[in-house]
């Protein structure tokens, strides 16, 4: 029997909960499978790059936070990265391994918030996220310690940190680094061998190595397609030369790889925090400068191994107190290059767990 | 770490894709002229010795007398670094070659440049407004954008 069909095209967000962040897909359907895609996004523009053109390079640092606001901490790093490079600053062995410390802090914040809302996208509606969330708010507490804000921290300064920790916070990092070794691995248990999870997410959205680098993807999801490629290791900034790691990679490069390489990064990541515990060294936090300071006329360009991916700032200075242009290389925005064609081919059902898998963020994503 | 490459001797191999459009613009940077910007970075790619095969990062600079576009290409093979940049004349209408076809992740990207800056890229295939919606009243980040 014949059946007439046609195509319907539907629109999936802005809001929608699933979309982390305001995003809208157009996707184009025949029955169950996606034969067109029209990702949609800017909801969130504020001009950031505009803004930081009418503001001295320590104001920018809290335009920063509001990037990928689930790792305001590595944003602020590669910003004050960009500025050191223009300016030629130094900064303190004391103040580069408090940034490397909470820095990797922050990318297992993020990498769980990642985890855990691409388990909440396959349908395992919140006992796994709140596993995750119980984890990052025992971070955000240590934050709080150190400037008093738990997400939009602003923590880092041009030329090192904002201050000297308060003495409560290394006990509190001892504990925690004691801890969370225990709660991933049980976090593993409940889910890395689970039937629905694998039948979910093994072999969805495979995103292939060639295609990834053509594309410029960069972060877990260029590493779980098997480049082992890492700016910590490639181009090595603040102390991340001394630091002792593995780059965990994948094989297949489907949503499941991806995944796993965020939970694998997050043990690498408790292995440097650790390290940057035991060699902290004393002495000065940040170099001064002064408050209105001007770097010489020129360029640069700093970038970080961010939670998400290459995470870079190119500034021009042309000898004032604002940068004459500020342009953020976002990781997520790029990354979405891709998803288009990840996408084609598979089941309105799977769409979440794809776009899930690539760990997005919007503040990034429309800054 | 990542490497810049000599410039010096990489404008000199230049020479053979197009004589007399790249030039040195500082240590680790290149200035190519627009029209030569598609072959010399097809080049850099598919060169075994350059491999330029992932393009971090493009930037578009209002300048006033000039708008400038800055390509920041790594070699994930190599490990090293190319800084290229490309000066564009003319305010209403900018335009520099698209390099879609060389690298797809120029593809989002150069719609931003577009969108925000206002540079026409020739030869994109869809160079629609990615972040501000069609009807937006100019391009913001240029330095004569006074909003409204």
């Amino acid at each position: 029997m014949n059946l007439p069909s046609e195509q319907i095209t539907i629109n999936l967000g802005p809001q929608h909960p699933s979309t982390h962040g305001v995003f809208r897909l157009r996707v184009t359907l025949d029955g169950e499978v996606i034969t067109d895609v029209e990702p949609i996004f800017g909801y969130l523009h504020r001009g950031t790059e505009k803004l930081a053109e009418e503001r001295t390079y320590t104001q920018i640092v809290t335009l920063t936070d509001r990037l990928d606001y689930t790792s305001s901490m590595i944003n602020n790093q590669a910003y004050v990265l960009a500025v050191e490079k223009l300016a030629g600053v130094t900064v303190p062995p004391r103040g580069q391994y408090l940034r490397v410390l909470t820095a990797e802090l922050q990318r297992i914040a993020s990498h769980l918030m990642g985890v855990g809302f691409f388990l909440q996208d396959l349908g395992a509606s919140g006992t796994p996220l709140m596993y995750c969330f119980r984890e990052r708010e025992r971070i955000l507490d240590l934050f709080e310690m150190l400037c008093g804000a738990r997400v939009t921290v602003s923590y880092m300064r041009p030329g090192g940190v904002f201050q000297e920790p308060p003495p409560e916070f290394w006990p509190a990092v001892r504990h925690l680094l004691d801890t969370t070794p225990d709660a991933i691995a049980e976090l593993e248990r409940l889910i890395s061998e689970n039937e629905i999870v694998l039948a979910r997410s093994k072999g969805v959205g495979v995103l292939t190595k060639e295609k990834a680098i053509d594309c410029a993807i960069s972060g877990p999801n260029l590493r779980a397609s098997g480049v082992a490629w890492d700016l910590r290791k490639a181009d090595p900034y603040d102390v991340y030369a001394d630091m002792d790691f593995a780059v965990p990679v994948g094989s297949n490069g489907d949503s499941y790889d991806r995944f796993l390489v965020r939970v694998m990064e997050v043990h690498q990541s408790i292995r440097i925090a650790e390290q940057c515990y035991r060699d902290m060294p004393g002495g000065p936090v940040r170099s001064e400068l002064p408050f209105f300071f001007r770097p010489p006329p020129g360029d640069a360009y700093a970038h970080v191994e961010a939670s998400k991916g290459e995470l870079g700032f190119y500034l021009v200075s042309d000898g004032g107190i604002a940068p004459y242009r500020c342009k953020i290389r976002s990781p997520s925005f790029i990354n979405l290059t891709v998803l288009a064609e990840m996408l084609l081919g598979w089941k309105v059902a799977d769409l979440m767990v794809i776009f899930g898998s690539l760990d997005v963020n919007m503040g990034e994503v429309d800054r | 770490m990542t490497r810049a490459l000599q410039t010096a001797e990489l404008v000199e191999r230049l020479q053979g894709v197009a004589a007399e459009a790249v030039t040195v613009a500082a240590e680790g940077e290149v200035r190519v002229a627009p029209e030569s910007l598609v072959a010399v970075c097809r080049f850099l790619k598919e060169e075994p010795e350059f491999a330029m095969d992932y393009l971090s990062s493009i930037t578009g600079v209002d300048y006033l007398d000039f708008f400038e576009v800055v390509y920041h290409l790594t070699s994930l093979t190599h490990n090293h670094s190319l800084v290229l940049k490309t000066t564009l004349h003319g305010r209403d209408d900018v335009s520099a070659p698209s390099l879609t076809e060389v690298w797809e992740a120029a593809d989002l990207q150069e719609r931003e440049v577009w969108d925000l800056m206002g540079v026409r890229f020739t030869g994109h295939p869809n160079l629609k407004r990615v972040l501000t919606w069609e009807g937006f009243p100019g391009h913001p980040l240029r330095k004569d954008h006074l909003g409204g």
